[in-house]
């Protein structure tokens, strides 16, 4: 996978050597929001709907990020709360804590899941060749679900990998 | 103007199969002695919509290959044959091999041609062999039948053509030796040439050569055909236009008419070849059997390894979606009223809104009715299969054994339906293998020689009951519980009722077969069917007598779909357990707890003592105060075949739930099986018992 992931960055570095020729179609549209001080993006396509917060079931014996799931017309949906999956900032639910139901995967298997986050933000539209690759932190920092980072008025924003974020939870499926 | 047949293919296999099915219930059924012609009509016509349906689609080995079927079948219905029992195997056979060829076919395989060739060999020796032995009319004798007028006569025909001048075409057709390997029957070309016209024949025998050097695949003769008629010659053509190359043919008009129709000596010197083909054609006809069934085992390992493509697709009776749009109608005037109530609502109006709430709620309860209706399949498409079964395995046991099926109408999920067939296999097999004694066994025991097993399906309460009952030798349970102890999976000194021993054949490695068979006596299986069983929600009862028979009873919901359940709280949580393993909800008193090793905790109920299982622990709920248990709730429940007590802080109520993955958006999560949505629109989860059990043993 992280093989995978570098040859999407690469990708990336490639076009913007080639910066200036690109044309406008490049250009994606990002939902961004703020975890603790931070700011994340993710690509608009991917966002579903966003809700408020609403109480929870929960599921036993899960890690403590996955609040658990609710019913979202019928379908059973698991709540992720990314501010802890983060650690970013204490975890408090009130009516104004915003829910951010994300689609992943394609074709016939897609996955509805619903992200906690403090706010939402903007819509923002990037230029694909202004998207930077995150910088390495080595063991440090994990950046295995950010697909880049792009600068919105001087503010960076981290763009993050739908799909990388549901992945880790088959993959915690394994080792649990 | 190309049209993507492909599209199509989902459906033809499909009435591939369900006529496949058809004929072999047909052949099945067919009395040797009595043969009724509609019966065979039924499986002509399936014969003949597969040759259709594959010639369509371009799967022209099927084609050719049901069209040798379809030949032999004709010529049962048409009374020419005789239909004995090796023709009717032969044609159960072909139903396997045609089987074999659509499933490669649909799974873009090979067709193994081997198969099918040996298979094809076997037809067309019975085709051949048979026919001459019963009239003289083997393949190359059979210009005797082409002789006869046609009975579609042209209309310049008469009682006596002699007289008039005619149009017609003197046929010179002198095969290649090869012609009847490229799978060119003269027969048939004779056939529709005499559907032209009035067709005289003339055979010319002489090449044919001694007896002993005769090779029935290799066409030894030639025919001079008079052929009475106004075709054209093109017409003429066209009907040999499949062999010109394996021919050499000379068309020449008529100038007139020919004298008489001399080919009527033709049968009488024909009798020599017709008695050394059919000599020779037998030898091949009786080697070919071996080597079927020893290609069988192979493809038999292939079958199973490929496994099917599960068609998700379902037929459901036009009456169903019938009703089914009735309703949707329904629903949806019920809507607009209650839309043109809400307009402009005055309080006076609530009476009219409660009527309107409560016809909303008649019609959504039949709208789910006949939803779930749609899923409902008639067992019968299990229980269909057992007839082939059972007269494979008797004939292979030398037993004589009739089955019975009972209430083959009654309708269950389409899930359990896919799911319940491989236990029957199994618990079939072990009655038919087991259960049923030889003839001359049943005989001394003073019953009829004829076994017979009986295939129920009811209804009962909101469950299917299915019983498999065989009058064989029972089960002896001395010799079942001498069996358990030299095994050593029960305590010699073990007091165990009538009711425990007969389901210690549900330990795993437990069998009593003296010998084992390659049919059952493994000891592998019923272990296995009854995890299968059970993890459809089902049970699985025994009773037997000895000296009497058996009866398996299998009990299983009738839906995947919906489950009934009690909703019990733990903390400020709210679990569903599944009804069908619940035993009984008790209180209990401090007297009856025990600790085991100062940790794990029983109960006393009545003479067992029961683990209990903590859920607030084992599901680390927080919420709510801990409650001891003689606060709180012992729901008895069977997982695993054992009891165990499961201590919940209350009992909330019994509820029918819809359920719902959480695999679809989420993961599967230890001892929860599902999850639904409560009345007020939350999730509660689903507890998998017999999960839960083996997580708080393990």
């Amino acid at each position: 996978m992280t093989e995978k992931n570098e040859n999407e960055i690469d990708d990336i570095n490639g076009e913007s050597g080639t910066k200036k020729n690109a044309d406008t179609s490049t250009i994606i549209q990002y939902l961004s929001f703020v975890l603790g001080k931070e700011e994340y993006g993710v690509d608009i396509l991917r966002v579903q709907e966003i809700r408020s917060w609403e109480p929870v079931s929960r599921v036993p014996n899960v890690p403590f990020y996955e609040k658990g799931v609710v019913n979202l017309r019928g379908a059973i949906v698991p709540i992720i709360d990314l501010r802890e999956r983060f650690s970013l900032s204490k975890p408090e639910y009130t009516p104004l804590t915003v829910v951010v139901v994300l689609q992943t995967g394609s074709g016939s298997h897609t996955r509805i899941m619903g992200v906690v986050v403090d706010s939402v933000s903007d819509v923002i539209s990037i230029e694909r060749t202004d998207i930077q690759s995150a910088p390495d932190f080595g063991t440090k920092v994990s950046n295995e679900f950010i697909n880049g980072l792009v600068s919105v008025n001087e503010r960076m924003v981290m763009l993050l990998d739908v799909d990388k974020l549901l992945l880790l939870e088959a993959l915690e499926q394994n080792d649990y | 103007m190309s049209i993507d047949m492909s599209q199509f293919h989902q459906v033809f296999f499909e009435e591939c199969f369900e006529g496949l099915e058809a004929m072999e219930s047909g052949l099945l059924s067919l009395d040797i002695g009595d043969i009724d012609p509609e019966a065979i009509n039924t499986i002509f016509r399936a014969a003949h919509s597969i040759k259709g349906g594959s010639g369509t689609f371009g799967f022209t080995v099927v084609a050719e290959y049901t069209h040798i079927m379809e030949t032999l079948l004709d010529e049962m219905r048409d009374g020419r044959r005789q239909v004995t029992k090796q023709a009717v195997d032969v044609l159960l056979g072909s139903v396997d091999c045609l089987r074999e060829m659509l499933t490669s076919i649909q799974n873009e395989e090979e067709v193994n041609a081997q198969s099918v060739a040996q298979h094809q060999a076997a037809l067309e020796t019975e085709l051949n062999g048979e026919s001459s032995a019963s009239s003289p009319s083997s393949a190359p004798a059979q210009p005797a039948i082409s002789q006869s007028p046609s009975p579609v006569e042209s209309q310049e025909e008469d009682d006596e053509p002699e007289i008039e001048e005619e149009q017609g075409w003197k046929i010179s057709f002198c095969p290649y030796l090869n012609l009847l390997k490229t799978g060119n029957d003269p027969v048939r070309l004779f056939r529709e040439l005499s559907a032209l016209g009035q067709l005289t024949s003339n055979v010319n025998i002489q090449d044919v050569p001694p007896f002993n050097e005769l090779d029935p695949e290799e066409c030894n003769i030639s025919w001079d055909l008079v052929l009475v008629s106004d075709a054209s010659e093109s017409a003429v053509r066209e009907i040999f236009s499949w062999v010109e190359d394996d021919c050499e043919l000379e068309l020449a008009p008529l100038a007139k008419p020919k004298k008489k129709k001399k080919p009527k000596a033709a049968p009488a010197p024909i009798v020599a070849p017709v008695v050394t083909e059919t000599k020779d054609v037998a030898a091949p006809a009786l080697a070919p059997p071996p080597a079927v069934v020893v290609k069988k085992a192979p493809t038999e390992a292939e079958a199973a390894k490929n496994a099917p493509k599960a068609s998700s697709s379902i037929r459901v009776d036009t009456d169903k979606i019938d009703t089914l749009i009735n309703m949707v109608g329904e629903v949806v005037i019920t809507q607009s009223m209650l839309g043109l109530i809400g307009e402009n609502f005055t309080m006076d109006k609530v009476g009219q809104l409660k009527r309107g709430l409560a016809q909303l709620e008649r019609h959504t309860r039949d709208l789910q009715q006949s939803v779930m209706n749609i899923r409902m399949l008639p067992i019968s498409f299990v229980f269909s299969r057992f007839p082939r079964l059972v007269h494979d395995i008797s004939t292979k046991l030398n037993k004589k054994i009739t089955l019975k099926l009972v209430g083959e109408n009654t309708e269950v999920d389409k899930a359990v339906v896919e799911l319940i067939n491989d236990p029957l296999v199994h618990l079939i097999r072990n009655s038919l293998d087991h259960g049923i004694e030889m003839p001359a066994e049943r005989i001394a025991a003073g019953k009829p020689e004829t076994g017979t097993i009986e295939l129920k399906a009811y209804h009962r309460g909101g469950h299917i009951v299915i019983e498999i009952i065989d009058d064989g030798r029972g089960m002896d349970k001395s010799k079942l519980l001498a069996k358990a102890i030299e095994k050593g999976l029960v305590e010699e000194s073990a007091i165990m009722t009538d009711k425990q021993i007969l389901e210690l054949i549900f330990m795993p490695g437990f069998s009593t077969a003296e010998q084992l068979s390659d049919i059952s006596g493994r000891g592998v299986g019923m272990d296995v069917v009854r995890r299968n069983i059970q993890s459809l929600g089902g049970n699985i009862d025994i009773i037997s007598e000895l000296g009497k028979g058996s009866t398996i009873a299998i009990h299983l919901p009738l839906t995947l779909a919906i489950l009934d359940g009690q909703s019990v709280a733990v903390g400020d949580e709210t679990y569903i357990v599944p009804l069908v393993s619940i035993i009984e909800s008790i209180n209990i008193t401090e007297k009856m707890l025990n600790k085991v090793a100062g940790k794990g905790e029983t109960f006393k109920l009545r003479n067992e003592y029961l683990p209990i299982i903590r859920m607030r622990e084992i599901f680390n709920v927080k919420s709510g105060a801990a409650t001891k248990p003689n606060e709180g709730v012992i729901v008895v429940v069977e997982g695993q075949g054992a009891l165990c007590g499961f201590l919940v802080d209350e009992l909330l109520g019994q509820q029918q739930v819809v359920i719902k993955s959480l695999e679809a958006n989420y993961r599967r999560v230890e001892g929860v099986s599902g999850a639904t949505i409560l009345g007020d629109g939350s999730v509660a989860l689903i507890l998998d018992v017999p999960g839960l059990v083996r997580l708080s043993v393990c």
